[in-house]
């Protein structure tokens, strides 16, 4: 046997972490509320404001109010994309490199459909 | 989408990206509640999602060419099929089937919360349950839904998971199959901020409160409530999409 292999390059049969991954998913968890928390009060916020100055300002505002519930929707289907990416971290802590690849195809895709299908077609 | 094309008449495109936005907001407002009972199984998801955000794609960009009435007839007969599929009993025998060599190699069998502490189980059929889930995915491009109802089935039927493990992992990948089509939709243009804005608003509300009691909820009833919905919902939008009031 030859003295030392570097700890990283080891075949190490994967073990399954049942704390780290629940760890992980509760942080993911939260984050998905958190960010369709965050994008609903965005929303109500431009509602607020197109309703309000359109009625008090004979809709000068309302251009305003659209903007940002349009900022709310985005934020919100960037949500489960954002969950998506902290996956990858999550997955990469485990060192479990299968699901590492399919994790980043899965966001390749979703990042394409974003901003790829808008300028493709 | 079915109830805002049936009640309130809405051109069909939009609401599909209305839908879609409440898609997302259901999946993303019930999460947090889900992960805390350690029901969901990440990997299972991750890797389903591969196949489903393809399918979602390739939907959405189909459901520009489609004649809406047909989407409508579509709509009606997956969720028809569902109801009828969700129906169909399972036998005790297949819940303690071996493990499927390619699902240990993904990695996919997992265990949950039971009464009596944690029961495991092993996955089963994974290249059927992956094909399922692009037809799923394009069918949630195509219609708007969150195609929840054919992952389930794709989960519980074919891939002999546990209910309740499906129903919480189909919840997770719903969100981002939503994405994946709302992408497409947002960049058409057709997701109107007037229309999905109370659809967003009042579907997380509804979210919140939903995931709380599905945790308590007895499989039986769940699958009842179930199959009872998208039975109702398949009857309507086929009538719709025949009649011609879409």
């Amino acid at each position: 046997m030859p003295a030392a292999p570097a700890p990283a390059r080891q075949p190490r049969p994967f073990q399954p972490q049942p704390w780290r991954d629940r760890r992980i998913e509760i942080i993911l968890g939260n984050l998905l509320r958190t960010g369709a928390l965050i994008s609903a009060a965005v929303v109500l916020l431009g509602a607020c404001i197109a309703g309000v100055i359109q009625s008090a300002l004979n809709g000068r505002g309302r251009g305003r109010g659209q903007g940002l519930i349009q900022l709310g929707l985005l934020l919100l289907i960037a949500t489960p994309i954002a969950r998506v990416a902290f996956s990858v971290v999550g997955f990469a802590i485990e060192r479990d490199r299968l699901y590492v690849a399919f994790t980043l195809i899965v966001l390749a895709i979703l990042l394409y459909s974003l901003l790829g299908s808008g300028l493709g077609v | 989408m079915p109830l805002l094309t049936i009640f309130f008449h809405v051109d069909i495109r939009y609401a599909i990206g209305a839908s879609l936005v409440s898609v997302i907001a259901t999946s993303s407002g019930a999460a947090a509640s889900y992960v805390k009972e350690g029901f969901s199984n990440i990997r299972i998801g991750m890797f389903l999602e591969i196949a489903t955000t393809t399918g979602a794609l390739l939907g959405a960009f189909l459901a520009t060419r489609i004649p809406t009435s047909a989407l409508a007839i579509l709509f009606g007969a997956v969720l028809l099929y569902s109801a009828f599929l969700s129906r169909k009993p399972r036998t005790q025998a297949q819940r303690s089937l071996p493990p499927d060599p390619l699902a240990t190699r993904l990695r996919l069998n997992g265990s949950f919360p039971d009464l009596e502490g944690s029961r495991s189980y092993n996955v089963q059929r994974v290249p059927t349950g992956f094909s399922l889930m692009f037809g799923a995915g394009a069918l949630s491009g195509l219609l708007g839904i969150g195609s929840g109802a054919v992952k389930v089935l794709a989960m519980d039927q074919a891939m002999q998971i546990p209910f309740k493990v499906s129903t919480t992992t189909s919840n997770f990948m719903i969100g981002v199959t939503a994405a994946a089509s709302a992408g497409v939709y947002l960049s058409r243009g057709y997701v109107d901020p007037g229309l999905s804005m109370p659809v967003m608003l009042g579907v997380l509300a509804g979210s919140l409160l939903g995931s709380r009691v599905l945790v308590k909820a007895e499989t039986k009833s769940l699958r009842l409530v179930f199959s009872v919905v998208i039975l109702v919902l398949g009857l309507q939008m086929l009538y719709q999409g025949i009649w011609g009031n879409v």
